[in-house]
């Protein structure tokens, strides 16, 4: 599945104060393939995907996010790409179709193509039956969905998902790896998923990257980083092993 | 544009849905056809059998009745009306999570902080035009005297000027709702601003005065010098408050009797003469530029604070959202 790149970076460098929060980060991403960001907790996944998006400013170096610099042209980046913050919000208040109906207008998709859209992506997600009931009342789960659908509307090249199964129960989260995969086969959406649940990670994404106090330490295919870490004789490895060692050697 | 009139129309029917805006526009609605059926009635009973005045229509909104005029009333509640539009603005969409789903969709971030704003604006218009149109009914039919030109462009003037006055008091509000996460806390430092300015600077200034420039009793009376010192003091410092400027700013346009906003006004023995035989209201223009710099003030103190909420929220890190 080679593709076009689809995210690059180049030193890109984040600083808050004297704490280097991204060093020098250099990655590749091509279009089409599920990449796992792996690392733990404040090790500098957020931050990076908020430079991605043009939210945050890098301190130094640049990053290309579907061929646009998100820093200048963060308008052209944002209309491609979706991003499921963690937790993600909602207006409690309002139901899940006018939820996705005023995410639908803020990207300017006229009103007939955001209603078939809208009842499309609820299928997909299996919140048809919910979309009336406001989203205050909803599980976790549902609102995970729901955040899915939301990234989904504006049919995204490219789509950030910070911990998309965190919080979830094992069947929630089963559910939501399966539809992850089936986006990236049968949609061809890149998938950028930031996360520290590794077995999830394992099952679903091509190539990782693994990244402790702002280092990418290690990237490539899992079988490719145990080849080099774990040795070529042991077949039956887990990721958790191979980012283990990562770990303990940083 | 596009962002912010998405944003725009929600947030108006956000205001409208809400139990916050229902109370609020009652609450006005409800103590200004008290106040009007009061003063309407003893205006009524006044003129029993008399040419009616000039001007007579503004006494409605003016004078004070038995407890206070609606300029008053505005005057006192149009703050709180502003604070209640806008202290969770900004920090509402931050605990719901929200604001970070928001600024990653195509939307200049500006759009965010304007469309809040203007919509918050936008109600406080509707309310105060609602207000003013539904005294106006009830005031006609009390005393029987439709509105003149004059007295409707008088009217219109000071709208502008309370809902330019509501809106700096809007900004304020919102202006705290970008700094502080907590609505609360948001509510109580707007709150702690609109007492200091209502209460505390007219207090200040008095104490100020006079110590700078006090005013002793002599054996020929007071010393006129020493009033106008003590007096001038008083009212720059005064000023200071929003709610000194706009009190003035409004009572000198809806009252054309009022040739002056100073509330000291020294005249010999020749001009006390000349007012008691020329007791003419001042035209709509000379009123206006009487209370010009008052209304320029309220402009800029509207903008300013609007300015430094902008620029706080842009440059404010998503990250802490």
């Amino acid at each position: 599945m080679k593709g076009e790149i689809i995210v690059e970076t180049e030193d890109l460098t984040k600083k808050y104060g004297s704490r280097t929060a991204v060093d020098h980060l250099n990655i590749k991403i091509e279009e089409g393939e599920v990449f796992g960001f792996l690392g733990p907790n404040g090790a500098g996944k957020t931050t990076t995907l908020l430079m991605f998006l043009g939210l945050t400013e890098p301190t130094s170096g640049r990053a290309k996010v579907i061929g646009f610099d998100p820093t200048r042209e963060p308008f052209k980046v944002k209309e491609k790409v979706g991003y499921l913050p963690e937790n993600v919000g909602f207006y409690d208040d309002m139901d899940a179709r006018q939820n996705l109906r005023y995410i639908a207008r803020l990207n300017r998709i006229s009103g007939e193509v955001s209603e078939k859209r809208i009842d499309y992506w609820l299928e997909m997600v299996g919140l048809s039956d919910e979309s009336t009931k406001k989203v205050g009342a909803f599980s976790k789960g549902m609102r995970q969905r729901l955040g899915i659908a939301e990234v989904l509307i504006k049919e995204p090249k490219l789509v950030f998902l910070d911990e998309p199964t965190i919080g979830l129960d094992p069947d929630g989260t089963n559910r939501m790896l399966d539809l992850i995969h089936s986006l990236s086969r049968e949609k061809n959406i890149t998938l950028f998923l930031s996360s520290h649940l590794l077995d999830q990670v394992q099952r679903i994404c091509d190539r990782v990257g693994i990244m402790i106090n702002g280092n990418l330490v290690a990237i490539g295919p899992i079988e490719e980083l145990a080849k080099n870490k774990l040795g070529l004789d042991q077949q039956d490895y887990t990721l958790e092993e191979i980012y283990m060692k990562y770990f303990k050697e940083a | 544009m596009h962002g912010i009139l998405t944003i725009f129309r929600k947030e108006m029917g956000d205001h409208f849905n809400s139990l916050r805006f229902l109370l609020i526009s009652a609450l006005i609605v409800m103590v200004g056809v008290i106040i009007t059926s009061m003063v309407g009635m003893a205006i009524q009973e006044e003129l029993k059998g008399m040419a009616k005045p000039t001007l007579i229509f503004l006494l409605l909104f003016t004078s004070t009745g038995k407890l206070f005029s609606f300029v008053q009333f505005i005057g006192f509640f149009g703050p709180l009306l502003g604070i209640f539009l806008g202290f969770d603005a900004i920090n509402r969409e931050r605990v719901s999570r929200t604001l970070s789903k928001l600024v990653s969709q195509p939307i200049f971030r500006d759009s965010i902080i304007n469309a809040k704003f203007l919509s918050g604006v936008a109600i406080i218009a509707i309310i105060l035009v609602a207000t003013v149109l539904l005294i106006s009914g009830l005031g006609i039919r009390l005393i029987g005297v439709v509105p003149g030109v004059e007295e409707v462009s008088r009217l219109i003037i000071y709208v502008v000027i309370s809902l330019l006055y509501i809106s700096f008091w809007l900004g304020i509000s919102i202006l705290f709702s970008v700094i502080f996460r907590s609505a609360a806390t948001s509510a109580l430092a707007s709150l702690a601003i609109w007492i200091f300015f209502s209460f505390f600077v007219s207090l200040g200034a008095s104490v100020l005065s006079d110590a700078v420039a006090p005013v002793t009793q002599t054996a020929s009376g007071v010393d006129a010098e020493m009033l106008i010192r003590h007096e001038r003091i008083q009212r720059l410092t005064s000023l200071v408050s929003p709610m000194t400027l706009y009190s003035e700013a409004t009572t000198t346009i809806l009252d054309p009797m009022r040739k002056t906003t100073r509330t000291l006004v020294l005249m010999g023995p020749l001009e006390r003469f000349s007012m008691s035989r020329f007791q003419n209201p001042l035209p709509l223009l000379e009123s206006i530029f009487i209370v010009i710099p008052h209304i320029i003030s309220i402009v800029a103190i509207t903008l300013l604070c609007f300015g430094i909420c902008y620029f706080v929220f842009m440059r404010q890190e998503i990250r802490t959202v």
